[in-house]
């Protein structure tokens, strides 16, 4: 499972063992994999190069990296937001073939982005809605992704009249709201403060243990990524790659005693280590 | 789920909050710390002075009604010659509100036709604007020649100076969708109907609501334009009218009284388009929101 250095070996169970143990959450069966996938942009830039990268089923994946390393776009071409200028995007049979339903994915941007002419209930209904589903009969799923973020008592309320953490748990239950198999998000919390994106990580935690969805969560958080992961990917910029596969073997959902624990520190000290190798392969002077 | 002080304290705020607003717009004093009733009062006593002042002058100078008449002599013939203005207020309101209507309706598809393809665009947007800067003054005598009828020609007037700007602001408004709402939206499969209608709409009411007060207004203007530049072919129609044969016949308290009516048409027009914007976007623009300080 790993590239690159291989010095955290208190950290990834055997490299072999990595790959099939679902039971600690670090992956099952291949969801989605990415092979050879480049990407460049109409003006030149190289984003991605050669990636590849698969998501296996139960695993908490975190992509980081300096800016400009592809993460974030390697999400879009994930969700179908952008296409890969070559390589191929190959989805497991059983979510029905090559391209997945819209369903099968949940997507969580940096900023809310939610409707603010709607209500909570509204935005949250949007891709019910968007699939033919009444407002009757999507009142109970609504209504039970609201209470998964606990906003269930603000279904009336309007974007405006929420703090900024609030509207990031609405947009979460939006993108819980058809049960999606694989939840990609963003740096959904990277706009939050401290205290409220940790309130956040651990109920996010929380719900995907509950849940048992897959989640891909790009991030530029060392600590973050640490925290909630159980693989981190880390990427170079220029051109955009992959450099550094980390597992971090602690079962989900944690709490304070892992952010206490020793393995804690191991993994953010060893992520640490591959970002800084990032930034120096980069060779970036203007960071 | 361990919510409970991140939404606890926004539970304290936000249930009530829309609740109380309107109640507290009323009975706080607004930003400038000015109370309702002063906020009436102020232009009405306003008002009572200039006529007074208005009045006094007339007296005190003995001006002749032919030069500027006195408040009364225009009450006078307000209340007189109503049965004559009465029937061409009902004709510049009829020219108005049917400017404005088509001016809403071709403008909103227009923008909405637009939105949909860039070709489009590129092939009508250059006329629109050749239609709103050439002066409308201008190109009246021309539609006067060509149009099957007065009425019709003063519509059509009316129409060309109110329609643009619904289409621009409401193509403006179509165009500045939160690109990330347009991702979502393509994420999970919308149709482009779906698009139109569950998001680039909503989104663009704020600037349509814009356009259509300043349309209200112009829709107005252009139609006594219409009436000025149509003249004696527009025998017996408007209010401009009546100004314009007012003034030939130097029966000024007339032209006072049509001055006032067209004013207040403008003033009701202006009050009914703030209002419609107001009630459709109070609850989540920022525009019609009131600041905490």
């Amino acid at each position: 499972m790993r590239q690159g250095g291989g010095r955290a070996a208190a950290l990834a169970s055997s490299p072999s063992a990595a790959g099939e143990t679902p039971a600690d959450g670090s992956g099952g069966a291949p969801i989605v994999r990415l092979a050879g996938v480049n990407k460049r942009f109409a003006n030149g830039v190289t984003a991605l190069a050669g990636l590849d990268l698969t998501v296996r089923q139960g695993e908490f994946l975190s992509l980081l990296g300096p800016s400009g390393c592809g993460k974030s776009t390697a999400l879009r071409i994930i969700a179908g937001l952008a296409d890969p200028s070559s390589g191929t995007v190959e989805w497991s049979r059983d979510t029905g073939g090559g391209v997945p339903g819209a369903h099968d994915i949940g997507f969580v941007f940096q900023e809310p982005t939610l409707m603010p002419w709607a209500t909570v209930f509204a935005n949250v209904w949007l891709p019910l809605r968007l699939k033919g589903v009444s407002r009757h009969s999507a009142r109970d799923d609504v209504m039970g992704a609201l209470a998964l973020v606990g906003l269930d008592r603000f279904a009336d309320a309007y974007p405006r009249e929420l703090s900024g953490g609030m509207k990031m748990r609405v947009s979460i239950a939006r993108a819980l709201v058809t049960r999606p198999r694989i939840l990609l998000m963003d740096e959904p919390f990277a706009a939050l403060d401290e205290i409220t994106r940790q309130r956040l990580n651990d109920d996010l935690l929380s719900i995907k243990v509950r849940l048992g969805t897959t989640v891909v969560f790009v991030t530029h958080s060392v600590f973050e990524s640490a925290y909630l992961s159980t693989r981190i990917v880390v990427m170079a910029a220029r051109p955009g790659r992959l450099l550094e596969t980390i597992d971090v073997t602690a079962p989900l959902p944690r709490g304070q005693d892992f952010r206490m624990s020793a393995l804690y520190h191991e993994a953010c000290e060893e992520t640490s280590r591959a970002l800084q190798a990032a930034i120096v392969t980069a060779g970036d002077s203007h960071l | 789920m361990s919510t409970a002080g991140d939404t606890g304290t926004a539970a304290a705020l936000a249930p009530s909050a829309p609740h109380d607003a309107p109640a507290e717009a009323a009975a706080v004093p607004a930003p400038g710390g000015v109370s309702r009733t002063m906020r009436i009062l102020v232009p009405v006593v306003m008002l009572a002075l200039v006529v007074i002042a208005w009045w006094g002058i007339v007296i005190a100078y003995q001006i002749p009604r032919y030069i500027l008449p006195s408040p009364a002599d225009v009450a006078v013939a307000m209340v007189t010659d109503w049965p004559i203005l009465g029937r061409s207020l009902l004709n510049t309101l009829w020219t108005t509100f049917a400017a404005l209507a088509l001016a809403l309706s071709g403008g909103v598809a227009l923008a909405i036709l637009m939105a949909q393809s860039k070709w489009i665009e590129l092939a009508l947007y250059p006329y629109a604007v050749i239609l709103q800067v050439t002066p409308i003054v201008a190109i009246a005598p021309l539609i006067l020649i060509y149009a099957p009828s007065t009425e019709f020609a003063l519509l059509l007037c009316a129409w060309i100076v109110a329609f643009f700007p619904v289409l621009s602001n409401t193509t403006a408004g179509l165009k500045s969708v939160d690109h990330n709402l347009l991702d979502l939206f393509q994420l999970y499969g919308a149709s482009r109907w779906r698009t139109l209608w569950y998001l680039q709409i909503p989104a663009a009411l704020p600037f349509f609501l814009a356009g259509l007060k300043i349309a209200g207004g112009l829709a107005l203007i252009a139609a006594v334009v219409a009436e000025f530049a149509a003249g004696s072919a527009g025998a017996g129609s408007g209010l401009a009218f009546r100004l314009l044969e007012s003034q030939y016949r130097l029966n000024i308290p007339r032209l006072f009284a049509a001055l006032i009516l067209l004013s207040l048409t403008g003033v009701v027009i202006f009050a009914m388009t703030s209002l419609v914007s107001h009630l459709l976007l109070r609850r989540w623009h920022e525009s019609a929101l009131p600041r905490d300080r």
